[in-house]
């Protein structure tokens, strides 16, 4: 049986065009959105592909260490840079903002589309060539330089791929400079009036502060990547010592940008949290101000920690005395919204669906991250760890644990709104499990190999080094990662097609998108001029049986969103201004 | 980036309400849209400050550790080109902003005529660029190693402006003969052209970017699309090119005026 | 000592090292390990009670009924947030300035510190001393003898690069420093115990960068000056012997002596023979051959070999250039 609210038989944005180019060309928000999820996806297939290769070589046993040649390790070299540099720039700095964003945002604040439709477009187009200029470089040589490419290595004696590496990087950061653009004119200026900024939904809040570091931090990555181009075509001799630059330069700027990316990754990914923990708690976000200033407060203060990455380079004593206390500041606000969430469950009426139990694992997961950026924003215990494993351990459980894993919960939550089918169900909480243990498996070993010395970027380490159960326990747990990682994949695919039809509103939000039926038209909602209070006072709509989910408890007569109300076809006709040119 | 303004576009929205010419699908109104650009045209030129901003970093890094080397070289700039280049970017800034009231009050002549004016100074700015750069392709005062070839050349090569350079203040604050500098000294001097190559050439891509743009913007005037309710584009466009004008009045003193 | 056994409740020794840590073989490798426990127990504490919370309200509070409503409790409670912003601000700054004071004194040497050299290019590591003597990579248990240092005296290390970023780095020293090319770095340590400890290189550097393994030799202070006496001087060597030493430390990590490619072409049996170039070009080997190669190897690279080699320009004396081509023609 069809909810009422469902519009899968009937016209929506999914259905109302036709065409590779209706897709290709589209400047539909949502659709837009859905191109970057599978893109997102696909390029995530592409760097797990390499960081099985990474595991399968460091099984103890699996290559000769005594005899392994240069050939096998330019292989091992070259796996870790594209790991790195697919996953970094094509998969997690894109993901929840390009992907989740898109498609959210405009719908959160009661609109049409975000401000700058085409310019939305272009964003896309720009990461496909971006993608194509990377996995170009695997036709034309051996990327080896590691994702951080930095000089002399970078613009030396190796081969061109850096040429092809650094422009799609360069590329890329305009994506997300336009991307972050746009959300930050569409959420000034595209609010419904009576949508204050205190009213905003946190997600909305993530985005903004994530938004701010795309634009302000994007383009040193840009300018410091079209240096290191100059470098090594003209030799230009800003990071040469040879003729009179400093290589340490390059890292600043690098790193300039790079620390705060991280916060563009993990940003989103709290605001994916503060929804699915208010929503399945069915009680308003605890500390709801807290929350939002923290959010902005990280995105300022990530701007000043980025010595923290070089607290051995040679850079002074004094600049990393300033920059590890500084790196502590950061800390603080994210614990506050860890807290927050914690306290939001208190008194509230938990939910185990898949994307709460996504979000719950992230408290586990976030916490093991974060804590572990306490030993390595501490000067004396970094000495020890810096470019170990434990390194390594710490950023995959934040960017992986946490941020991958707040975009796999975000899509769970948000699927019912985008393909109008269900995907809760005994096997994708199996797929969260085997993700879950398989993931811990992966990275907990690493904190010790690491704090044993064990060190990063190494094609082996031949069995008396004494890594040999760390490598073996690590490749094991990737393993089962991959496969719980796969079935969720599965299980989405499979109710695209097979799913129960969904509700417009089968979780009981009271936020904008589950206003409007599911999938929505083309241009999102048919009733104008919302009323709009607390995002997040779950006492506005009730529960109506599975069936209907829940809907408004005071519904507006023309609201096609309630069941009583006969949906009359011309609502959904579909409009020339989205078709293609 | 005005592409916020639609084309003339008749989509109506089946809701009965009038909606205007130049409003977009997504927007209520024309002040929301207008507003929505200028806010995008703001972020985005906050954007590019920061792109320049690495290489205001270089040169405050290394001016500031090697001071005499930045004032020796210096000298192979040619102040006249940029003070002259300096005024006519200062120019067009002012047929731009002009070009804007324009299209304000509907002066479409007035409009064009002073966006064809900034497309000339643009046009002058870089064709004064192209000689000061193939002057230095000629001498050989390029960034990296080839600055040395300065020195290495026959002193019978060496054209008479740069006789002038003969002496020089070097590290220790003696004035030395250009050829007695020491290595590491005429090794850094490649610093200081790797630093003004870099400026100058990002900053000369962006007036090249700039004039694509007038000339759109031109095109567009001369079919008469601008008017009183209308102008965000030439707005727009008009603050890009001043962001254009505003850096090159600071690459002019810190890179020609230092000597 | 009692406080550090305390805190070390989960650990158990083993012969090098506790469970999360190598052995501590320098004066100040007690204290990064203390640091890190404190840091540690701290964590277990705080993830303890945010994964414990979690778990009990998510069962304490799970939704029985589908939809059902939960009572009503409050959204927000500003004594709450500043409680729980301020204890952890506090633990973080016991973190930090323990920290600071740990790394102060672990950057700055004392003044009477033994300073030694050490060398790093792609793919080696060399040590030099103030003395004369030069000592080469020395893995565990391989040729060279890596860095060679008296027990409890403090030695102050002047690191440096020859070709691109690398890092030094001694985990049962817990020290680590990275080689910077066109500048001198600094790290020093005070060794407490006997023995052999593993080097890393920890900074990527290229295809062997996972080799560019060494060890240091802590040696009782008899022993170190008796093996400092028996150094002597390269130049006392016989021409082809301080030719191999120098082979050893500056060429084996990527040229063999047995016919098999490494990085670089195998070099025995060179001398004399014809060789490809990339480009088409034949050359025989001769004393020219070999010296241009040391000094600027990117002009002459052989068929089927990658342009790889650090050029030795200004790091290698006449001296060193003659010893090293005498050596080659030496080995058949």
């Amino acid at each position: 049986m069809t909810p009422s609210t469902n519009t899968l038989e009937r016209t929506n944005y999914l259905n109302a065009t036709k065409g590779f180019m209706s897709w290709f060309w589209t400047i539909d928000h949502k659709r837009l959105g859905l191109m970057y999820m599978w893109s997102v996806i696909a390029a995530f297939i592409l760097g797990g592909f390499f960081a099985l290769k990474i595991r399968m070589t460091l099984m103890p046993g699996a290559v000769d260490f005594a005899n392994q040649t240069a050939e096998q390790m330019n292989a091992y070299n070259n796996a870790f840079t594209v790991h790195g540099a697919v996953m970094i720039f094509l998969v997690i700095i894109p993901s929840i903002p390009a992907a989740l964003g898109n498609f959210v945002v405009p719908i959160m604040l009661g609109a049409k589309d975000v401000a700058f439709p085409r310019l939305n477009r272009f964003s896309y187009h720009l990461w496909i060539i971006g993608a194509l200029l990377f996995t170009g470089t695997f036709f034309i040589g051996n990327l080896d330089t590691g994702w951080t490419f930095y000089p002399p290595y970078s613009t030396g004696s190796t081969d061109n791929t850096v040429i092809l590496a650094t422009l799609g990087a360069f590329i890329l950061g305009f994506s997300s400079i336009f991307t972050g653009l746009n959300f930050i004119v569409t959420i000034h200026k595209m609010r419904p009036a009576n949508m204050t900024w205190f009213r905003m939904p946190l997600f909305l809040w993530a985005i903004y502060a994530t938004a701010v570091i795309q634009i302000l931090a994007t383009p040193v990555i840009g300018i410091s990547l079209l240096l290191l181009l100059v470098e090594k075509t003209m030799s230009i001799g800003i990071f040469n010592p040879e003729l009179g630059g400093d290589p340490v330069f390059f890292q600043h700027l690098f790193w300039f940008y790079s620390h705060p990316a991280v916060y563009i990754m993990i940003l989103p990914g709290m605001g994916v949290m503060s929804e699915l923990f208010a929503t399945f708690s069915r009680k308003p976000i605890f500390g709801y101000k807290s929350i939002a200033m923290s959010s902005l407060a990280i995105a300022l203060f990530s701007f000043i920690v980025w010595g923290h990455h070089m607290f051995l380079s040679g850079q002074s004593q004094l600049m990393s005395v300033i920059f590890s206390a500084l790196t502590f500041s950061v800390a603080v606000p994210s614990a506050i919204k860890v807290f927050n969430w914690i306290a939001t469950m208190y008194k509230g009426s938990v939910a185990f669906t898949t994307p709460m139990i996504y979000g719950m694992s992230i408290i586990w997961l976030f916490g093991i991250g974060g804590l572990t950026g306490l030993f390595l924003a501490t000067l004396g215990t970094d000495v020890q760890f810096h470019d170990t494993y434990f390194v390594v351990a710490h950023f995959h459980y934040v960017m992986v644990g946490s941020a991958l894993f707040g975009f796999i919960g975000g899509i769970y939550y948000w699927w019912p709104k985008m393909y109008g089918r269900m995907a809760d169900n005994a096997m994708t909480k199996l797929a969260w499990l085997l993700a879950f243990i398989g993931f811990n498996l992966t990275f907990l070993p690493q904190f010790v190999g690491g704090s044993r010395g064990m060190p990063r970027r190494y094609a082996g380490y031949g069995t008396e080094a004494g890594y040999d159960s760390f490598n073996y326990w690590s490749t094991i747990g990737a393993m089962i990662l991959a496969v719980g990682l796969t079935m969720a994949l599965g299980t989405l695919i499979y109710s695209m097609f097979r799913g129960r039809k969904a509700p417009s509103n089968p979780w009981g939000g009271v936020t904008l998108e589950w206003q409007t039926p599911t999938p929505p038209p083309e241009h999102n909602f048919e009733i104008d001029a919302f009323p709009v209070g607390d995002p997040y006072d779950m006492n506005l709509c009730e529960y109506k049986g599975e069936e209907e989910g829940f809907l408004p408890v005071n519904p507006r007569a023309d609201d096609p969103c309630v069941a009583d109300v006969a949906i009359d076809p011309v609502y959904f006709e579909p409009e020339s201004e989205n078709a293609p040119a | 980036m005005s592409s916020t303004t639609a084309d003339a576009h008749a989509g109506g929205h089946g809701h009965g309400h009038d909606h205007p010419k130049h409003l977009a699908h997504h927007f209520e109104t024309l002040e929301q849209q207008y507003g929505s650009g200028k806010l995008g045209i703001w972020t985005f030129l906050l954007t590019e400050v920061l792109f320049f901003s690495a290489l205001f970093v270089a040169y405050t890094m290394y001016r500031a550790q090697y001071p005499e080397v930045f004032q020796f070289a210096s000298q192979y700039l040619d102040t006249n080109l940029g003070a002259i280049n300096t005024i006519v970017l200062l120019f067009s800034s002012l047929t731009v902003a002009w070009g804007v009231r324009n299209a304000m009050l509907g002066q479409h002549k007035m409009l064009c005529i002073n966006l064809l004016l900034t497309l000339a100074c643009a046009g002058g700015f870089m064709g004064i660029k192209y000689v000061e750069y193939s002057h230095k392709f000629h001498e050989g005062t390029l960034w990296g190693g080839h600055v040395d070839s300065i020195f290495k050349a026959d002193p019978a090569d060496i054209s008479e402006d740069m006789k002038e350079h003969s002496h020089a203040w070097n590290g220790d604050g003696e004035l030395v003969a250009v050829k007695d500098l020491d290595p590491v000294f005429r090794q850094r001097l490649g610093l200081f052209f790797a630093v003004y190559f870099c400026l100058t050439g990002l900053h000369g891509i962006h007036v090249l970017i700039g004039m694509i743009l007038l000339t759109w913007l031109l095109l567009r005037a001369m079919k008469k699309e601008f008017g009183p309710d209308h102008f965000g584009a030439i707005d727009f466009g008009g603050l890009y090119w001043h962001l254009v004008d505003l850096i090159w009045i600071f690459l002019f003193p810190l890179l020609y005026l230092i000597s | 000592m009692n406080l550090s056994a305390l805190l070390r409740a989960a650990a158990w020794l083993q012969q090098d090292g506790d469970y999360f840590f190598p052995v501590e073989a320098s004066t100040n490798a007690g204290e990064v390990d203390r640091i890190y426990y404190f840091i540690f127990w701290v964590s277990a504490v705080s993830f303890a009670l945010i994964v414990g919370a979690t778990i009990y309200f998510a069962i304490k509070y799970r939704r029985t009924k589908v939809g059902m409503n939960p009572e009503d409790s409050p959204h927000h409670s500003t004594s709450i947030e500043i409680v729980w912003s301020v204890i952890p601000t506090l633990f973080m700054i016991v973190m930090f300035k323990w920290g600071f004071d740990d790394y102060v004194d672990r950057r700055t040497p004392p003044g009477d510190a033994y300073q030694v050299n050490v060398h790093s290019q792609k793919w080696s590591w060399s040590y030099s001393y103030d003395e004369g003597p030069e000592t080469g990579m020395g893995w565990l248990g391989g040729e060279g003898e890596g860095l060679v240092v008296p027990v409890n005296v403090p030695i102050k290390l002047r690191i440096d690069s020859a070709d691109v970023l690398h890092s030094f780095s001694v985990p049962a020293f817990r020290i680590k420093m990275d080689a910077v090319p066109g500048r001198y770095t600094y790290a020093w340590f005070e060794a407490t115990k006997v023995g052999e400890y593993p080097v890393f290189c920890t900074e990527y550097c290229g295809t062997r960068h996972s080799r560019m393994l060494s060890k240091v030799q802590v040696l009782s202070q008899e022993d170190f000056d008796a093996w400092m006496k028996a150094q002597g001087n390269l130049a006392d060597l016989p021409p082809v012997e301080a030719g191999q030493k120098l082979f050893q430390r500056k060429c084996a990590s990527c040229h063999n002596m047995d016919g098999t490619k490494l990085i670089g072409p195998a070099l025995n049996g060179l001398y004399g023979k014809e060789e490809s170039l990339v480009g088409g070009a034949k050359v025989t080997v001769d004393d020219n051959y070999i010296r241009d190669s040391i000094l600027e190897p990117s002009a002459q690279i052989v068929e089927g070999y990658p342009d790889a080699m650090t050029p030795f320009a200004g790091q290698l004396s006449e001296d060193e250039i003659s010893w090293l081509i005498t050596y080659i023609k030496s080995v058949k």
